[in-house]
């Protein structure tokens, strides 16, 4: 009961500061929130019995991508002086999200049940992956032993993903500056 | 942040164990909460802190650029190894029964190394892409 | 469904419309991942909330233990999260692209600036 009190609260915690940060102009204020969104959302994932997906949000999304929007902020600049809150709300943009949203909340009514132990998606290979692991692993943290073992090929493939993503920022953004080399132009 | 001897000292005690702890994550990760993912992450985050505190000149002349470039193919190189190592030996990529004397021994095995290559990539990836952020905005001139 | 799914499923719709808004109306850049990373968190939620039992533990091997969250959305949304992040990187070594070669971040100055967008 005190795990679905906590759920309930986190999920509002949730929607209010996301509410801010589309409310909030300035920038900086707005990476801030994403960061106690982040930890927000790790401590929900903890409630949900993700303790591995929580360990994650909390050391990523509240700590590197913070500290890199900082650090992009530090050389875009601050944005001109604007009032902190916006005043006026586009209608377009509102709309298009209304209707998609309704859409969306339309689709919940055939989700199955939450939290129910017979869902579909806990009787496909869930069960071989929790009852067989110990005996064709023998890894205690399930975690591991689906993500490194029955899934590597997929991991494999995440990690040549963030490989490549680090290629990208370096090749977009590392070394000399252009101007610096010829800087008569 | 130079001024700041307070930050400094305590950011100074803290780093050691901040890696200390990715180490625990990464090789505790069989056991309990962890992994490569989050121990890279960690552990890259020690340097984040170094580079607050010290600059990032500072923190370069520690973790060299080119060191983390081959660090971060090294990793992907030691995952993609395994998945070699059990084709050569006769069995599916990335199947690590063949690996040790018995299945689980080498289901063992391969998790370690396969989690080793992914908590190397990441860290370095990490580091490589907070060192470019930080070094783009030092001022002109002191570039290595 | 019980109350609790529908307001777990709700809040979750909601933020992803939260997201979706902000990328579609800020002129900000940097705004604008930052909606990208509302909307990729609610996905998140979403998986995690499919792998969700009631009363079941998390997924660590316990003698004792018969009913587990199922650990397959745990594993995904591991990786994503990493991945989101390194992705996330990229749009911002763009965005310092586009303000050292343009001056600017936001889209409505952009836009001025180039009549044929």
């Amino acid at each position: 009961m005190l795990e679905q009190l906590i759920d309930i609260f986190l999920l509002a915690f949730l929607a209010i500061i996301s509410i801010a940060i589309v409310r909030i102009r300035n920038v900086f204020t707005a990476v801030m929130l994403f960061g106690i969104y982040s930890l927000v959302s790790a401590s929900l994932f903890m409630i949900l019995d993700a303790a591995d997906v929580a360990f994650t949000e909390a050391a990523v999304g509240a700590g590197i991508s913070t500290i890199l929007m900082l650090a992009t902020l530090s050389l875009v600049g601050r944005d001109r002086e604007k009032p902190l809150v916006k005043k006026k709300i586009s209608f377009l943009p509102l709309v298009i999200v209304l209707v998609t949203g309704a859409t969306l909340v339309y689709g919940i009514v055939d989700l199955p049940p939450f939290g129910a132990a017979d869902n579909p998606v806990h009787t496909h290979v869930a069960p071989r992956y929790i009852f067989q692991s110990m005996s064709e692993i023998d890894v205690p943290n399930l975690v591991t032993a689906v993500l490194a073992s029955y899934r590597g090929f997929d991991t494999l493939g995440e990690v040549v993903v963030i490989f490549t993503a680090g290629i990208g920022v370096l090749l977009l953004i590392g070394g000399r500056r252009r101007k610096e080399e010829n800087a008569d132009e | 942040m130079s001024d700041h001897m307070i930050l400094r000292v305590v950011g100074k005690f803290l780093i050691p164990y901040i890696m200390l702890f990715g180490l625990y994550v990464q090789f505790h990760g069989d056991f309990g909460p962890g992994g490569g993912f989050q121990a890279g992450v960690i552990f890259a985050s020690a340097f984040v802190i170094h580079t607050l505190l010290f600059g990032v000149r500072a923190t370069q002349k520690i973790a060299p650029e080119w060191v983390l470039r081959l660090v971060a193919s090294a990793g992907v190189l030691l995952y993609a190894g395994v998945g070699v190592a059990s084709l050569m030996l006769g069995a599916n990529f990335l199947d690590y029964d063949v690996l040790g004397a018995y299945p689980v021994a080498g289901q063992h095995l391969g998790i370690i190394l396969v989690e080793a290559g992914v908590g190397l990539t990441v860290a370095s990836v990490i580091m490589l892409m907070f060192f470019t952020f930080a070094a783009r905005g030092e001022p002109e001139g002191e570039s290595p | 469904m019980s109350g609790l799914g529908i307001w777990n499923y709700l809040i979750i719709i909601f933020l992803m419309m939260t997201g979706l808004y902000m990328v579609i109306s800020s002129s900000n850049l940097v705004k604008k991942l930052i909606g990208l990373n509302v909307f990729q968190t609610s996905v998140f939620f979403m998986y995690i909330s499919f792998g969700y039992i009631t009363g079941g533990a998390g997924p660590l091997f316990n003698e004792n233990v018969e009913l587990y969250s199922n650990p397959l959305p745990h594993v995904l949304i591991l990786t994503a999260i990493v991945v989101g992040v390194a992705t996330t990187a990229v749009g911002l070594a763009l965005a310092i692209r586009i303000k050292e070669s343009f001056g600017t971040i936001e889209e409505d100055d952009l836009h001025k600036m180039d009549s044929s967008l």
